[in-house]
């Protein structure tokens, strides 16, 4: 082995080390007692080994918040992702193969979008949610959250979409498809890749967020998970295994997610390049 | 009579034109201008007034509000934590990202797995990370103990609870979270760049370090920029971790901006006086994108985004 790839395995790893150690430790704490987390902070392994933490969260006592946030995190992040996906590839098609006066302006509105913080738009959000009767609702969230999204999966779907061949629609359009046929049977299965990769970026976005459903909640029934590992984590302060077993449940979906994704996420992020 | 049809025949497409703009195009132009462009206005709107959220908006205040912002010295101390967190990102983060992206721009074993691992951060919530950390950091847990089995117990801090101390503990959070999101942009714009480029440097004489500095640097440049302006956009509503891990404390070492506007407008219902904060994220975001000339920045965005795609 050369030095300068031993010099790169060991910054690497170093490194590795760094981003592993507090997930690992989450995850081996979740099986410890209090005793042990506070007693011995760093043993690595749990003695003896503790499950109730975990059955409690996913079947116990705290089964029923768990589930009930999971399942609000599910509900919004669907319909987000389904409506900022579904409007974002109708907007980009006409974007990248209609052209009309104005296209360019409406366009330019779109990626005014990506160039403030969406923090900006939070507290008349709070106001406007009220007005149209969506507070306390989780639609009042989903919405928001789909129109937050819409720029960048706009930006991303456009080149996409402009890059599948004229002859194409002109030969759909002779065998008498109309402009929407063309879209969904021809242009969408087309463009699957582009696809997956908006919509798990969509799904990360929406599952993480944070700001907007704590304002726009109002009850512990409506929260998702991450206001709710929050909340857990304030209301058992003094039980840390308890609290470090919630976490780590919660987090397992984002984590399966992205083991699953990884190549939409990350390798759609650089495979192209490879490729040209 | 030929021309007549002619005529209807194209006002027959135009009109389907029309349609198809109208039906593709509508609903998501609907659900942005009234979700995200309408309430930034709002903001602007309700910053003048006086206002609690409930009664009618009525009580016109000028610039009060902001007067009364650039006052406060919690909202001052906001604005240098959002300013440091930037300077942090540009001086450390950013270099670091680009250095680890060097480092995997090559073939060599593990190569995916480092890259698998680097990224995992970024798919958790912040404030799910916030409550990792927070248990991570109290005194005598997994980083103190640590720190002390490595002899190294005179680094111990009251990493939360020092108002000296809790800005750096939140930047070093903030990259843990993020740099592997920097990293794999970074990587796909390095593996954009032709590797005969460098090779030529070298043969013909170039040092590495040269080579890197005049060859792949420049060309790096687009990614670079969107990488730099994704991360000041980000540290400029910094919100979730900092919420979840001090509120903003202690006595307002850690408050942020949005902090500020989140606990103006929704805690203490200063409605117009959280608008006109959030007006001034509003312009900091401005003189930013102005200052990155954002025509040319959308071009790059576009580049780098989308590279992938072809």
């Amino acid at each position: 082995m050369r030095p300068f790839d031993l010099f790169r395995y060991v910054i690497l790893l170093i490194v590795a080390g760094v981003i592993l150690i507090p997930i690992g430790y989450a995850i081996l704490g979740g099986f410890k007692s209090n005793n042990q987390l506070v007693g011995d902070p760093v043993s690595v392994f749990p003695s003896p080994w503790i499950l109730s933490n975990y059955t409690d969260v996913v079947l116990g006592a705290n089964a029923l918040v768990f589930w009930r946030e999971a399942a609000n995190s599910l509900i919004i992040a669907a319909v987000a992702v389904t409506l900022t996906v579904g409007l974002a590839s109708l907007a980009a098609f006409v974007f990248a193969r209609i052209v009309f006066p104005g296209r360019e302006a409406i366009y330019t509105l779109f990626t005014l979008g990506l160039l403030f913080p969406s923090a900006v738009a939070i507290l008349p959000l709070y106001i406007l949610v009220q007005q149209v009767g969506l507070d306390g609702n989780l639609l009042g969230v989903a919405l928001p959250q789909a129109a937050f999204g819409l720029p960048l999966t706009i930006i991303i779907l456009r080149p996409f979409f402009k890059s599948i061949p004229v002859e194409l629609e002109d030969a759909a359009k002779i065998d008498g498809c109309s402009t929407f046929g063309f879209f969904w049977r021809i242009l969408l299965p087309l463009a699957r890749p582009a696809l997956a990769t908006v919509s798990v970026l969509a799904i990360v976005g929406t599952w993480n967020a944070f700001l907007l459903p704590l304002i726009l909640l109002n009850g512990a029934d409506q929260w998702t998970l991450p206001l709710g590992v929050m909340n857990f984590a304030t209301e058992h302060v003094s039980d840390q295994a308890r609290i470090l077993a919630f976490t780590v449940i919660s987090i397992m979906p984002a984590i399966l997610f992205y083991v699953v994704a990884e190549k939409q996420i990350v390798g759609g992020l650089t495979a192209g390049s490879v490729k040209g | 009579m030929s021309a007549t049809s002619a005529r209807s025949g194209v006002d027959a497409r135009s009109r389907a034109k029309l349609r198809t703009i109208t039906l593709f195009l509508l609903p998501a132009l609907v659900l942005y201008l009234l979700f995200v462009l309408f309430p930034v206005v709002q903001a602007a709107h309700y910053s003048v007034f006086k206002w609690n959220g409930l009664e009618p908006l009525d009580n016109f205040v000028g610039l009060k509000n902001y007067e009364t912002a650039f006052n406060s010295d919690a909202f001052k101390t906001a604005v240098s934590n959002n300013l440091l967190i930037i300077v942090l990102s540009l001086a450390i983060q950013i270099p670091f990202s680009l250095s680890l992206a060097l480092l995997l721009n090559r073939r060599f074993p593990g190569r995916a797995a480092f890259r698998l691992i680097f990224f995992v951060p970024y798919v958790l919530s912040e404030a799910i990370t916030g409550v990792v950390f927070t248990l991570l950091l109290q005194p005598h847990a997994l980083v103190d103990g640590s720190l002390q089995a490595a002899g190294l117990g005179g680094l111990v801090q009251h990493w939360l609870a020092d108002t000296g101390i809790v800005m750096i503990t939140m930047f070093i959070i903030i990259t843990w979270k993020y740099f592997g999101f920097h990293m794999i942009l970074l990587l796909a714009g390095l593996q954009g760049i032709p590797r005969e480029l460098e090779e030529a440097a070298l043969i013909d004489g170039a040092g590495r370090w040269q080579a890197f500095r005049y060859i792949t640097l420049p060309l790096l440049g687009p990614t670079l920029r969107v990488s730099i302006f994704l991360s000041m956009i980000g540290s400029l509503q910094l919100f979730d971790m900092v919420w979840v891990m001090t509120g903003g404390g202690p006595l307002n070492a850690s408050n942020t901006m949005a902090i500020s506007m989140f606990k103006a407008g929704i805690k203490n219902q200063q409605m117009g006086y959280g608008s006109a904060l959030a007006v001034i994220i509003f312009l900091f975001a401005l003189v930013l994108a102005l200052a990155y000339q954002r025509f040319v920045l959308r071009r790059d965005v576009e580049g780098a985004l989308t590279a992938f795609n072809g």
